[in-house]
């Protein structure tokens, strides 16, 4: 009779240290998830500081150079501006193109190439660019892990118990879907 | 590609579930052949256990300073520090302390106990030699050789190789010079006296006792070998672009200059076997390729190449 009891006080214990790990684990994936989409907005954020000083250091060797030097700031501002997930993804898009056409200017102005602050803005911008992306594909891998946890047994009745919802994955649209990475 | 990943892990444990055998085996051959000696044996244990206790807190600045490695400001190597800020967003591991080493020939490696006291090393000779895809193949391996745990796997694979080494060498001392068998003297085969089984036990465990720092060797090596593809595999879930690990394995595999500043004692570290490899042909090829720290340049670019 003892017997059973125990099994019995060890089975709960047991079962109640499963919930209580698995009902961390989720939290702390949620709080991941939110975390890494923190990020991507930082990186986006880098990004525009970094903008105007590139502009301001490309006007010093080729100021006639209007029509690039104006598309690369109104994609930026378009970008701040941008409201809702699908006007960001085009804003940013925008961004990348106009700064790709920037950096294309360097092979024309031998002196812009050669200047330090261009090169380090240029260093700058293509690691916000890689960081850009890689914050995106660890917000995805992060949400696919969370919602592979909720949706699969047994960790789904805890998260049903508890109102863990799934999350969207950042879709990237065909246009965005290209290397974002800065040629040159 | 995923599955290659938890095959790859399963048996690492393995084998470190072998060095935990093998480390047991041996404390209990001791053991026999003092004929209870405990005290000895306990001395043995924690003689070993506090080697290892500070080699394992010493590691890798013990690592960083045989390589003879700089810390490597954030002004002068932007490109360096970018890539690897980027990677550690993508894999939400903090930024490792990052070094350089000056020096011409490609290579680098990643040191510490876990992900918060990491570091990376690379030479100035990598920095140079290789594109931006390149080099974040390279330092993405090395990201994954923390974020799997390796740095710390390779550190336990060589204080237990010591602890063996060790253990060993103190128990084939104490059976030479008799202090085992003052106790038992059933034990004793000196006077060629018939003990049975115990006797024969006893030189069979002299003999293993002798061959059991080798058998450490040849599995430290076998557990770094299947790192090293692990690391090339989770390295490449990181950046999702097999092509660039790909071009730059190739650029290490047709460099012949080697590192200078490594030892016997880091050679596992790296992500290229810094000594020459052995040939692949010849009559004790098999044989010492046991001791390679590193599976063949190949057989890692093949296997990327499947992806």
């Amino acid at each position: 009779m003892t017997i059973v009891l125990i099994v019995i006080v060890v089975l709960v214990v047991l079962l109640g240290i499963y919930a209580i790990a698995s009902y961390n684990g989720l939290v702390s994936l949620r709080n991941r998830i939110e975390n890494a989409w923190a990020q991507i907005d930082v990186q986006l954020k880098r990004r525009y500081d970094l903008i105007p000083n590139l502009v301001e250091t490309v006007k010093g060797y080729a100021s006639h150079e209007r029509e690039t030097l104006d598309a690369v700031i109104t994609a930026r501002n378009a970008g701040i501006n941008a409201s809702g997930p699908a006007e960001q993804a085009q804003a940013e898009n925008a961004i990348t193109g106009a700064l790709k056409s920037l950096f294309a200017l360097s092979e024309a102005y031998p002196d812009l190439k050669a200047n330090q602050n261009f090169s380090q803005l240029q260093e700058e911008l293509t690691g916000t660019e890689g960081r850009i992306a890689y914050a995106r594909q660890f917000y995805n891998d992060t949400v696919y892990r969370y919602n592979t946890k909720i949706q699969s047994f047994p960790s789904n009745v805890l998260a049903n118990a508890f109102k863990f919802s799934e999350r969207e994955y950042f879709q990237a649209d065909d246009e965005s879907r290209g290397p974002t990475q800065v040629s040159f | 590609m995923y599955d290659q990943v938890t095959a790859n892990k399963r048996r690492s444990w393995l084998l470190v579930g072998g060095f935990g055998l093998l480390v047991g085996l041996v404390i209990a051959i001791v053991a026999l052949l003092l004929g209870g000696g405990w005290i000895g044996v306990v001395v043995a244990v924690a003689l070993a256990a506090a080697t290892s206790v500070v080699a394992y807190w010493r590691s890798d600045a013990v690592a960083l300073r045989m390589s003879r490695a700089v810390p490597a400001p954030a002004e002068e190597y932007a490109r360096y520090h970018n890539i690897v800020e980027g990677l550690c967003i993508a894999s939400g591991l903090p930024k490792p302390r990052l070094y350089v080493i000056d020096d011409p020939a490609p290579n680098a490696f990643a040191t510490g106990r876990n992900p918060r006291t990491a570091a990376v090393a690379v030479t100035s000779g990598l920095l140079d030699t290789m594109n931006r895809i390149e080099l974040e193949g390279v330092l993405a391996h090395e990201l994954s050789h923390i974020k799997n745990y390796d740095i710390l796997v390779s550190t336990l694979a060589v204080t237990m190789v010591g602890v063996v080494g060790l253990l060993a060498d103190l128990g084939v001392r104490l059976r030479w010079w008799g202090l085992g068998r003052t106790r038992h003297h059933d034990f004793d085969v000196h006077h060629g006296g018939n003990s049975g089984p115990l006797a024969v036990f006893s030189v069979l465990g002299f003999g293993l006792l002798a061959l059991s720092p080798l058998a450490a060797t040849i599995m430290q090596r076998a557990v770094n070998r299947r790192r090293e593809t692990l690391a090339d595999l989770s390295g490449v879930e990181m950046t999702r672009y097999p092509p660039g690990l790909i071009s730059a394995l190739e650029k290490l595999r047709d460099d012949s200059t080697v590192v200078h500043a490594t030892s016997r004692a880091t050679a596992h570290l790296w992500i290229e076997q810094p000594s020459a490899q052995t040939e692949p042909e010849g009559k004790l090829s098999r044989w010492n390729r046991m001791f390679d720290t590193h599976p063949p340049m190949e057989e890692r670019i093949a296997l990327l190449r499947e992806l």
